[in-house]
């Protein structure tokens, strides 16, 4: 699993990456109650909004972490918001995408990393 | 942050795991480790303690109860005269464009008047009532008691078992009463739609009687992110968001709020600021008003939404004042000010979220059925 400085995780998973917030960002937004995921076949660029969460606080956007498309959402999680809270690195992953310029995922931090990064 | 003021109460907070932010110049728990959305459940469910202390609490005493009454209702369009002895109403400074300043509680207590106003005015409220009180009107700021709330169906259990004579106590009523020891003066109102009450205590008692009463059965500290949502659910204006000083009392849908001997043709009517353009609002009605609205979809309308007439185009008819999620009512809710002939409950509106334009229906308020001990 790699990680973003905008505390986004990336998994690979049969060629695509699965993308999701990680148990740190949850923690940090509260109890999520809202989000709005991508359509399925959009292409995106790096950085680009394509999921906003809502927490009983405020409004988040999450960015696409790389270039690529958007080949599957998890849409489960319209109706279950919560469940980014209950299992942010697991069930509630938000999008999977191909990437469509491997060298991007270089920068991004191991676990290790990840936690020296937000201690 | 070195600059915040806290209150009596802030070790107790970070001792329980509050993340502290900055309110009204205070550093106050905006959440313990529960977190909001169980700690909204909680109190709607069972007793949820907070920590008003950032509130202003001030007393004015006279030469008489009629005195210090009638002086006060030069500043308030309330009758403050009629209020019982141990009673508490709910009231507004207007100022002279028949806009309101704050909003605020009193209660009469024998001959004095104790008056809670919100943190972020307190200073100015206090100045605004040392100027427009005669000076045999002592208006001194109890800067030396914490002020707590108890609020939930669980709250009056908890007050019985420490002091009987909280049983006698009606919604609005005020009593001393005491406390595992120590006295206080506690009131049966608050901020949350829920039976419960507002306990003003010494400071230096505050942090003893809080653990105190946190050992009881079904009590949980709850931050103001929770209350946010409490008093949004339950149609309460907030201060600066709600109302403000060019928003006027009927137009806030405070009207009830102004006692008919105060309106045009009561005995002691006007004499406050504004008096005069309120009276013509209340002749004329508002061109505008405050309303509930339920957005149809998932996504929550914040303060600052613009409502539209229609999904495209179309005028624009008001904005979102207050919004969110609402935790009781498992959706999103909101309330704002439309033009008046859009306020009718059932009227559908459109919200623009984010560039787009989301269905939100006018709703009676409140979201959830006031639990007032009547």
């Amino acid at each position: 699993m790699k990680f973003t400085e905008e505390h986004e995780w990336l998994r690979e998973e049969d060629g695509v990456m699965v993308v999701g917030i990680t148990t740190h960002a949850a923690e940090q937004l509260g109890d999520v109650v809202f989000i709005e995921l991508p359509e399925e076949g959009a292409t995106v660029s790096k950085d680009d909004e394509v999921v906003v969460i809502e927490s009983v606080k405020a409004a988040s956007d999450i960015l696409a972490p790389v270039d690529g498309e958007i080949v599957e959402v998890n849409s489960a999680l319209a109706d279950n918001p919560g469940a980014v809270n209950d299992d942010p690195q697991g069930e509630a992953w938000f999008f999977k995408m191909s990437v469509s310029d491997a060298s991007q995922m270089e920068e991004f931090m191991d676990e290790a990393a990840y936690q020296a990064f937000i201690a | 942050m070195d600059d915040l003021a806290t209150t009596p109460l802030y070790d107790l907070h970070v001792a329980l795991g509050a993340k502290m932010v900055p309110f009204a110049g205070y550093s106050m728990p905006v959440q313990y480790p529960l977190g909001v959305l169980k700690e909204h459940l909680h109190t709607r469910a069972r007793a949820g303690l907070f920590d008003v202390s950032h509130m202003g609490q001030v007393l004015l005493s006279g030469p008489s109860w009629d005195a210090v009454a009638l002086a006060f209702e030069r500043l308030v369009p309330m009758d403050v005269l009629g209020l019982g002895d141990g009673r508490q109403r709910y009231g507004l400074f207007t100022n002279d464009a028949g806009g309101i300043e704050d909003d605020l509680m009193f209660a009469r207590r024998g001959e004095d008047l104790f008056v809670v106003v919100n943190a972020a005015c307190k200073a100015a409220d206090i100045a605004r009532m040392r100027a427009g009180l005669p000076g045999e009107i002592a208006v001194t700021e109890l800067a030396d008691r914490a002020l707590i709330a108890l609020q939930g169906p669980g709250a009056a259990a908890v007050i019985e078992d420490l002091d009987a004579r909280a049983a006698e106590m009606r919604f609005m009523d005020v009593a001393d009463l005491s406390l595992c020891g120590h006295a206080v003066w506690a009131s049966r109102s608050g901020y949350t739609g829920e039976d419960g009450f507002e306990i003003s205590v010494a400071a230096d008692e505050a942090e003893t009687l809080v653990r105190s009463l946190l050992e009881q059965r079904d009590v949980a500290p709850i931050g103001l992110g929770a209350r946010d949502s409490l008093r949004l659910e339950a149609g309460l204006c907030l201060y600066g968001q709600d109302m403000d000083a060019e928003t006027g009392p009927v137009e806030a849908g405070l009207a009830w709020a102004i006692q008919k001997v105060r309106r045009p043709g009561g005995a002691r009517a006007g004499g406050y600021p504004g008096a005069e353009v309120i009276a013509e609002v209340f002749e004329r009605g508002a061109a505008r008003r405050r309303v509930g609205l339920r957005p149809e979809g998932r996504a929550p309308m914040r303060d600052g939404v613009p409502l539209f007439e229609a999904e495209e185009g179309g005028a624009q008819l008001g904005v979102v004042t207050s919004g969110g999620y609402g935790p009781s009512v498992g959706g999103p809710v909101a309330m704002g000010y439309v033009a008046v002939d859009q306020a009718a409950p059932g009227c559908r509106l459109w919200g623009e979220v984010r560039g787009k334009r989301l269905p939100v229906a006018v709703v009676p308020l409140p979201f959830v059925p006031a639990g007032f001990k009547r």
